[in-house]
Formats: structure tokens, C-alpha cells, sequence
């Protein structure tokens, strides 16, 4: 191949290779400092967040620790616990909802279901948090911003939006062949059964994506978290928690230890994120075959 | 529009349904007329005794929570006037002290008010369905057939599979998501704000919210505008130099002379990966007046004196825009890859043979059929950009603040939102703003919406 083109291409195409190579590796750095910077600071022996030196000038682990141990201002363990308990409750109702709601609109046929698809995209027209200071006098007016009733408030407002957000959802189910279901029921198969046993096997990779999406949602959002808990820093969620490390008041013990939290909360996160994608290319890569 | 067509709808439903509700009205006789005044009786007289007494139940509780004291009738009542009661002391001569009488709530009036209006309309619903209902078992019963109760639940898992599986999503939908957006918007036509202390009892004033914002005369008008034009400002730079840089970095990857594709494209997807509230407030401590990024200028002698990263309006409004270009452009990477793989090879092959140089190649092949593909997806970026609380609230909080104003020079419509209702307790302004956007967002999307390929195919749904 190399040996048709003519030396002078030739030239070009390895100084256009050059360029592009120091070009991209300039573009990882830029984004990838960011990140190495944090990890560094994150094992930095001292306080305060302003420092004269890229790279600290004293290691330690104990960052780490004491987010373990000192639960003066900012229990981290706690939030971490929050936070993954409200994940998990909220990640099983909004998959719950979205597998129906998504079978409903892609399989069967019923008088309210057009009127119910345009509602849901109308409602996701409005900025998310506009009804988020209604919601709280709502659950206010139901006592349920009290207490441990909060986590439950968190649950509902985690889960309460899975009613719209089923297009991916129904997109998929829209591939698998109707001929399937009409043949399960031939054979007998009750709607609840071609539900349970025919449709939701072939949409595993879907199911998988939509769990763990579902699941971040929590670890992600802080709008709903601080309106719903504010003050009571017992039902903070971890970004709450991270956020707060910054505020004034705590920002210069904690800045390093808010940079080994960082660290903790990204790396789960960012391999749940890959596992999402990993999933969703595979759904759609390999969507079912009549 | 869609009145119209689920008119149309319900006209063809008809043919097809015999129990519908004009039926039942017109041949029903005496007992579905009583019926309609006492729901469940028609199901109860023709053996349907379980689900009549459900219907039965569920108008005798819905009347009785309309009709007790302090219940829905109260509230309705009280929703023209939202209140004039005040707090007021009381001197008890027995006790010696000043007692207080708790006055009216108008924010309490106007949501238990919206409340008890959704919940006559679900008494509407569950009449109609009564009715229909009655009507059916009627019709069932003398042409000999017997339909029980654990009938009807059995076909909850079949026929009517979509009743049970929709409820609960329903049900949390209109709580939490109707209701809330119902009671807001119902705010921007009242005076509910901290401004006058209108925070206890608050009136209607029609739309002289929607006045005041759009009089560019007012202070509340200027700011309006000066926030607006920069959240479009935002907006349109914010996407489309994502659009343009992360289409180029694309592009260069894709180069076939280019190993460890992967690689690259894994090390700039990090920011994707990462939680986004995580890198940007790492990002805004290393941009502070005293933060590392002009440490480090400063050490290599690059620049004299600190760059007022986020304290200067300008370089803030900069600033956000290339921080967002950084958390940009990963996905614009991750959307365009796909798209250049599938622009056929013989294009480039044919041009190259008639002697197109890469930048003709570039303008005349893969341009064209990028936007092509790519304009509802660009379209999608810029009214998600023009929502985008994240970036801007955890990056510079909307500021620098000029003194006197309520929206800091970076804010956008969304932001400045969230604090005149969190913040600043003019809750009448922030639903005034929150409508507007959702008209604008919704003017874009549709006509998006409309000309897409996926609602098109839908229009075929079997």
C-alpha cells in the first residue's frame, strides 16, 4: 500500500500524523489534569484549598480517614449509606414504571394511550425543577418533610419523573417483532405472561441499562436533595455533602478530604456509567431479530 | 387540535364499543339513570355486588371529603379570594395572655383548592366508568352471562393488563408532576412573593407578573431581558462550538492513519464519565482568584497579575462557555463517530480520484451529510443547553453579582429560576420565568418533534 504513494505524499501524510498526534496527546492532557490534579490533592498533606505548587509537597492517606472517622461537621459514611439506600429503592419503582409504562405504549392498544405519550412529552417541555418548590409544599402539606419520612420524600421525587422518561424503552420494545406475542398467545399466554415471560427476557440489556441509570440518578442530583432535606444534614445525599465541603465555613479543613470524596464517589460511578454503555451499545447492536 | 382528534377518536371508539357512555344514557332505562345518581347501584341489582360497593364506596368518600368542614368545598370556595384573614391577638382575660388565631394560608388555600378541582374531575372519571360499567353488566345479565368479580381481576392480567400497569406511574405522574406544575403556574398569576410581605396572604393580579417582566421600562423588565439575551447567547455558542470542535476532534481521530483510536477517544470520555457535579466544582476551585490555574500562570510567567476568571462578567461568560466546550465535547465525539463511519467509502474514494483535497472532501461530503443527519440532535443540544442548571450553577452560581440585581451576570433563565424561588421568595416571578421557558422549549420542540422520523413512524402504529 505505502509503497504506491509518492514520496512527497508520503511526507505530508507523516507530518499531517505528526500534528494530529501532538495534537491529541495536548487535548488528553487539558482534559485529563483536571482529574490528576484532584487525585494528587486528594493525598495531600495540609489544609486549604489554595496552594503555590501543582503537586503537593507532603503525601498521606489521611484524607481517606478522616473522612471515615471525623463526623463532626459532614459525616461522609452516612450520606454515602443515604444515598445508596435512596438509589436502590428509587432505581426498583422507576424501572418498575418504565417497563410498564413502555409495554403499554409499544404493545397494546388502548383509548388513552396517544393522549398519555403527547402528556408525557409536554410535562418533560417544563424546566425539571419549576414544579420542584410545588412538590415540597406538597410534601410538606403530607407531613413528609419531617423526620425519616424525608427519605421516603427523596424516593418519591426520585421516582415520581420515571413516568415520562420511558421513550428509550418503548423505542426498543418497537423492535421486537409483534408476531412473538401473537404467537404466545396462541398458545394461551395471558397479556401478564407474554409481559413477564416473553418480553421482558428479551429486553435483559435494556433492563440493565435502564437499573443503572436509574440508579446514578440519586448520586448525581443535588437540586431535589437540597430543597427536600436543606439544613438537616442527616439526610443529606453524598453531593450535598461534597457541595457543602466547599462552602465557606468548612472549605479550608476540608477541601482535601472534599477531594478524596470526589475520588471515592467517581470511580464506582464512572464504571456503572461504562457498564451503561457497554449495555446499550449491545441492545442496540443486537436489537431482536424476527 | 388533539381535541379534535381524540373527538374523532371517541366517534370511531363508539362504533366499535357498545357500552359507551351515550349508549348506556340512551338505552339504559330507569335503573342506569338512577344509577348515575347512585353509582354501583346497576352493578350491585345485576349481581356485580363487589364491584358496585367499590364504586359506591368511592362516591360517598369523595362527597364526604368534599363536604365536611374544612374539606374540598371549603377550599374551592375559598379559591377566588385566596384568603383575607390574618394572624390576629387575642387578649384572654380568663388566662391572662395574648392567644393567637391562626388566619388564613393563601399558598395552602390555592394548592388544597387545585387539589379538590383534580379530585372532582377524578369523580367525573370514576362516574363515567360507573355508568359504562353499570350499563355493561345490565346488558350482560339479560343476555344470560354471568361476569364475577375475580373475573374482572383475572382480566387485569389480560385484557385490561394496560389498567394495572398504567395506575401507578399515572398516580405518581398526576401528584407529583400535574398537580405541582398546575399549582405553580397558578402562581404567576398571583402575588405570592417576599416582596410586600406577601409570603402568608396572597391575591390574584391576573397578568400583571407577565406585564411587569415583559416592560423592559421596569428594573424586574431589564434584567429579564439582559438574561434572556445572554441565555440565547449561551445557548447558541455553547452548542454549536461543541457541534463544530468536538465534529473536528472526530474527524481527526477517524484518521486512518491514526492508531489507538480507542484510547483517545477513552481518555476524553472521561469527563462523560465522571459525575458532572464532581468535575465542575473541581473546576471552580481551580479557577478562584487565588486557585492553581493562575498560580500556575503566574509561576511560568505567562501573565502579570491573576485573571479574574469568575469576578468579571465577560471573562465569567467566557469562561463558562469553554468549561462547557470541555464537558462537550466527549459526547459530540461519542455521537459523530458512528455518523462518520457511516458515510460511504466510494464518496471519498470518487472525489479523491476526480483530485479533492481533504478540506473539498470535508466541506462538500462529510458536511453536508453531518447537518443532515445531526440537526434534530443539535436542535435537542441547544434547548438542553438553554435548561442547563448544571453547568453554570455549580461552575459560577450565576455570578459576579452587580449590586441591586436579583440574576447575576452569568445566569441563565433557568438558574435565575431556581434562585428567585429557593433564594429570594418571589415565587410569582419565578413561575412568570419557568412558563416562559417552557414556551419557548416547547415552540422548539415541537416543530422538531413534528418533522422527526420517529413521530412519523409512530403515526403508523398498528
Amino acid at each position: 500500500m505505502a509503497k504506491k504513494i509518492p514520496g512527497g505524499m508520503k511526507a505530508k501524510r507523516i507530518t499531517g500524523d505528526v500534528v494530529t498526534y501532538i495534537f491529541l496527546s495536548v487535548m488528553c492532557v487539558i482534559w485529563l489534569l483536571p482529574f490528576f490534579w484532584v487525585i494528587m490533592q486528594s493525598f495531600r498533606d495540609g489544609k486549604g484549598q489554595f496552594i503555590s505548587t501543582f503537586l503537593p509537597t507532603a503525601y498521606t492517606i489521611n484524607n481517606y480517614k478522616a473522612l471515615f472517622t471525623d463526623f463532626n461537621v459532614i459525616n461522609f459514611p452516612r450520606m454515602f449509606l443515604n444515598t445508596f439506600g435512596i438509589a436502590c429503592c428509587s432505581c426498583v419503582i422507576s424501572t418498575f414504571f418504565v417497563l410498564s409504562v413502555a409495554y403499554c405504549t409499544s404493545r397494546l392498544k388502548w383509548k388513552m394511550r396517544k393522549p398519555y405519550m403527547n402528556m408525557a412529552m409536554v410535562i418533560n417541555l417544563f424546566p425539571g425543577f419549576m414544579s420542584m418548590v410545588a412538590v415540597y409544599f406538597i410534601l410538606k402539606a403530607l407531613g413528609m418533610t419531617e423526620g425519616d419520612k424525608i427519605y421516603l420524600s427523596l424516593i418519591i421525587c426520585f421516582s415520581a419523573g420515571a413516568g415520562t422518561g420511558f421513550y428509550v424503552m418503548k423505542g426498543y420494545m418497537d423492535t421486537i417483532p409483534k408476531s412473538l406475542d401473537e404467537a404466545a398467545m396462541m398458545d394461551g399466554c395471558t397479556r401478564w405472561q407474554v409481559f413477564t415471560k416473553v418480553t421482558l427476557p428479551l429486553c435483559k440489556p435494556m433492563i440493565v441499562y435502564q437499573v443503572i441509570t436509574s440508579f446514578m440518578g440519586p448520586w448525581m442530583d443535588f437540586i431535589f436533595a437540597k430543597v427536600i432535606a436543606g439544613a438537616k444534614a442527616e439526610y443529606w445525599t453524598v453531593s450535598i455533602g461534597l457541595f457543602n465541603m466547599l462552602e465557606k465555613e468548612y472549605v479550608d479543613t476540608w477541601f482535601v478530604r472534599f477531594c478524596a470524596g470526589a475520588v471515592l464517589i467517581s470511580i464506582p460511578i464512572s464504571i456503572l456509567f461504562l457498564l451503561t454503555q457497554k449495555c446499550y451499545q449491545e441492545a442496540m447492536g443486537g436489537a431482536v431479530k424476527g | 387540535m388533539s381535541n379534535t382528534l381524540t373527538k374523532a377518536a371517541a366517534a370511531r371508539q363508539q362504533a366499535a364499543n357498545p357500552y359507551s357512555l351515550s349508549a348506556a344514557l340512551k338505552n339504559g332505562g330507569p335503573m342506569i339513570w338512577i344509577s348515575c345518581l347512585i353509582m354501583g347501584l346497576a352493578n350491585i341489582l345485576n349481581g356485580q355486588i363487589i364491584k358496585g360497593l367499590i364504586f359506591l364506596a368511592i362516591e360517598i368518600g369523595v362527597i364526604a371529603f368534599l363536604a365536611v368542614p374544612n374539606g374540598g368545598f371549603y377550599w374551592i370556595s375559598m379559591l377566588p379570594g385566596l384568603g383575607e384573614k390574618e394572624m390576629q391577638e387575642v387578649w384572654n382575660d380568663n388566662e391572662g395572655v395574648y392567644e393567637y388565631i391562626m388566619g388564613d394560608q393563601s399558598q395552602l388555600i390555592l394548592l388544597y383548592g387545585i387539589a379538590s378541582l383534580c379530585i372532582i374531575a377524578l369523580l367525573v372519571l370514576a362516574w363515567q366508568s360507573s355508568v359504562r360499567s353499570g350499563y355493561k353488566a345490565a346488558c350482560l345479565k339479560a343476555e344470560g352471562k354471568k361476569v364475577t368479580f375475580l373475573d374482572d381481576l383475572k382480566s387485569l392480567l389480560d385484557e385490561n393488563i394496560h389498567k394495572l400497569l398504567m395506575t401507578p406511574p399515572t398516580v405518581f405522574l398526576a401528584v407529583f408532576s400535574i398537580l405541582p406544575l398546575l399549582y405553580m403556574m397558578s402562581m404567576a398569576f398571583t402575588n405570592y412573593s417576599k416582596e410586600d410581605s406577601h409570603l402568608v396572604l396572597f391575591d390574584w393580579v391576573g397578568l400583571q407578573n407577565f406585564v411587569s417582566i415583559f416592560d423592559s421600562g421596569s428594573a424586574i423588565g431589564k434584567q429579564f431581558g439582559d438574561v434572556l439575551i445572554w441565555t440565547l447567547i449561551w445557548a447558541f455558542f455553547a452548542t454549536f462550538l461543541n457541534f463544530f470542535l468536538g465534529t473536528f476532534v472526530a474527524i481527526i481521530i477517524n484518521r486512518k492513519t491514526i492508531k489507538f483510536k480507542g484510547f483517545w477517544r477513552g481518555c476524553l470520555s472521561l469527563t462523560i464519565a465522571v459525575p458532572q457535579f464532581v468535575s465542575l466544582m473541581i473546576i471552580r476551585s481551580m479557577m478562584q482568584q487565588d486557585g492553581i490555574i493562575n498560580r500556575m500562570l503566574l509561576d511560568a510567567g505567562l501573565i502579570a497579575e491573576k485573571l479574574p476568571f469568575l469576578t468579571d462578567a465577560t471573562w465569567a461568560r467566557v469562561a463558562v462557555i469553554i468549561i462547557n466546550c470541555w464537558v462537550g465535547i466527549p459526547y459530540t465525539i461519542m455521537q459523530v463517530t458512528g455518523i462518520l463511519q457511516n458515510i460511504p467509502a466510494e464518496q471519498y474514494e470518487a472525489a479523491t480520484i476526480d483530485g479533492a483535497n481533504p478540506v473539498q472532501q470535508f466541506i462538500n461530503i462529510t458536511l453536508p451529510y453531518m447537518i443532515f443527519v445531526m440537526t434534530p440532535y443539535i436542535i435537542t443540544q441547544f434547548t438542553g443547553n438553554i435548561n442547563n442548571f448544571n453547568i453554570i450553577y455549580l461552575l459560577t452560581r450565576g455570578e459576579p453579582l452587580q449590586v441591586g440585581n436579583s440574576a447575576g451576570d452569568t445566569d441563565l433563565l433557568v438558574t435565575w429560576l431556581y434562585k428567585l424561588t429557593v433564594d429570594q421568595q418571589k415565587y410569582n416571578l419565578g413561575a412568570v420565568i419557568g412558563i416562559f421557558t417552557f414556551v419557548v422549549l416547547a415552540i422548539v420542540s415541537l416543530v422538531t418533534y413534528r418533522s422527526s422520523g420517529s413521530y412519523k413512524d409512530e403515526e403508523g402504529f398498528k
